[in-house]
């Protein structure tokens, strides 16, 4: 894959053309073309299978692209992905924290890991922001899953990234508190100017959070746009009427 | 990452426990054998009594030294933590030094205990019987167990579960043909080509020379250092391999998740 430098030196945090992977005879990802520019939240959406993870695990340097360019932070994912790694975080409903480490403990190791100056004030700051400074001498294991998603979120933005790579973050969350994540995420957005790419099965939250929205299908993108072109040109009244018309018709409609 | 595997042991009694129980366990066997031995034979087999302690001790020095590699890497597999660390600053490098580095910890507190129990129930003093090579020996061994160490768990992050099993079946593999409990001339004659090509084969037999003449043949240190970095490059090799591999084949981010 070759290392791509952005197309615009002001703002894109990812550039990302025709990236494409194939497992022998199945495409998990066809020609992917994906931009995410600073203070931007794009969601990624499309149904299980869809090929979301696919992209973001390429995005991390996590896995080998068969074909396309992918550039993160103006760098190469899979020949700098310690560089990238120093400025964006990552989370995902899949992956979790060691449970048998406590929260504190959680927190100071990958506190360490990338470099935070000044750890224990940032690691208390960032877990009274997510309520969960109770819980600092609770092991990880015990943890409600809402608990655990929560400390996975502060330990995502313990090095204040300028790009977040989100999969399902708020998918073991009650209502009340994916709305004061998703409130913090706006906040840390507006604030620092960060990038956030973002997937999701919560089409309510998606039309709340999201600037711009890729809607992705058995590998390939079929429609882009911000939450509202997307609904005008599915003449839907929300987005998850056009997920499940896109899923249930295979709809195909000119990219916006 | 040290601490990461230090924090571990912290409230988890029977994880610390576990440490030292197994090699305590083998050292009362193997030590009983050696006295039956001595007291049966009296002096001529007193060499052979202790070999047969000191061989035990050094292969446990060996098998946790794999031992500390391999189990932290799939400790972070188990715990679903991997792909955490692999979308992290961490260089692989880092990762494997620090499971070597709390690796040699754990092996150095077992020996440690291990020497003084075997002093206290057996009178046998491993330090005054090996003195000085007991730390070149030692070290060949830690060496060649992080070898193993890098085989067995670059063969986990390439096929995941499937692969566990070998963690703990690997150093099992090389113990028959590594000298350990007897010399390399007790091995049918078709065998002592594979013993000789394992670093640890003249790591025992050294140990056995020192025992009986006091002395070392530097030539067996010299062909298990010389092994060691041989095999040390080849394990780490095979790592950076079987990394691309998952990396390629989307079996690393799927590490843990599956």
């Amino acid at each position: 894959m070759k290392s791509m430098r952005p197309e615009n030196e002001s703002g894109d945090l990812i550039v990302a053309k025709k990236l494409t992977k194939k497992y022998s005879d199945v495409v998990a990802l066809d020609g992917l073309d994906l931009t995410l520019r600073r203070g931007e939240i794009v969601g990624l959406l499309g149904p299980n299978g869809a090929g979301k993870t696919t992209a973001i695990h390429m995005l991390v340097g996590l896995l080998e692209p068969t074909s396309g360019e992918a550039s993160v932070l103006g760098m190469s994912p899979l020949r700098q992905r310690h560089e990238i790694a120093k400025r964006s975080n990552f989370s995902s409903a899949y992956v979790q924290l060691p449970s048998n480490l406590t929260v504190g403990e959680n927190m100071r190791i990958y506190a360490m890991l990338y470099g935070v100056r000044d750890a224990k004030k940032k690691i208390a700051e960032l877990l009274e922001l997510f309520e969960i400074a109770d819980l600092t001498k609770r092991a990880t294991g015990k943890l409600s899953s809402g608990e655990k998603t929560r400390v996975n979120l502060a330990k995502c933005l313990l090095n204040d990234p300028e790009l977040l790579l989100l999969d399902e973050p708020t998918a073991s969350l009650d209502p009340e508190m994916a709305d004061t994540v998703r409130k913090t995420l706006r906040g840390i957005q507006r604030d620092k100017g960060i990038g956030i790419l973002y997937t999701s099965h919560n089409m309510p939250e998606v039309e709340e959070l999201c600037n711009r929205i890729l809607f992705i299908h058995e590998g390939r993108l079929v429609t882009q746009g911000t939450p509202v072109e997307v609904m005008k040109n599915f003449q839907s009244g929300n987005l998850e009427q056009v997920f499940i018309k896109i899923v249930r018709r295979g709809d195909f409609v000119v990219k916006a | 990452m040290v601490l990461r595997y230090v924090y571990l042991h912290k409230r988890s009694l029977p994880r610390s426990l576990e440490i030292v129980f197994w090699p305590v366990m083998e050292l009362f066997v193997w030590g009983f054998v050696a006295m039956h031995i001595r007291a049966s034979a009296g002096d001529a087999l007193a060499a052979m009594a202790s070999s047969l302690i000191n061989a035990m001790i050094f292969w446990d020095l060996l098998y946790r030294s794999q031992q500390g590699v391999s189990v932290s890497v799939v400790e972070d597999i188990w715990t679903q933590n991997i792909v955490n660390l692999l979308v992290s600053p961490l260089k692989i490098w880092e990762w494997m030094l620090a499971t070597f580095l709390y690796g040699t910890l754990k092996t150095l507190l077992i020996v440690v205990i291990l020497t003084a129990l075997a002093l206290a129930m057996y009178e046998f003093n491993l330090v005054s019987t090996l003195q000085f090579y007991l730390i070149p020996l030692g070290a060949c061994l830690l060496l060649f167990g992080w070898a193993l160490g890098l085989f067995t768990s670059a063969l986990v992050i390439r096929w995941g579960h499937a692969a566990e099993a070998l963690i703990w079946g690997v150093p099992f593999l090389i113990q028959p043909f590594s000298a350990i409990f007897y010399p390399v001339s007790a091995l049918p004659e078709w065998l002592r080509p594979l013993a000789l090509a394992l670093p640890s084969t003249y790591v025992f037999e050294g140990m056995r020379e020192v025992i009986r003449t006091g002395t070392m043949p530097l030539g067996h240190l010299a062909a298990a250092a010389v092994l060691d970095v041989v095999y040390f490059a080849l394990a780490a090799l095979f790592f950076a391999w079987m990394h691309r591999q998952a990396r390629r084949s989307g079996r690393l981010g799927r590490l843990g998740v599956d």
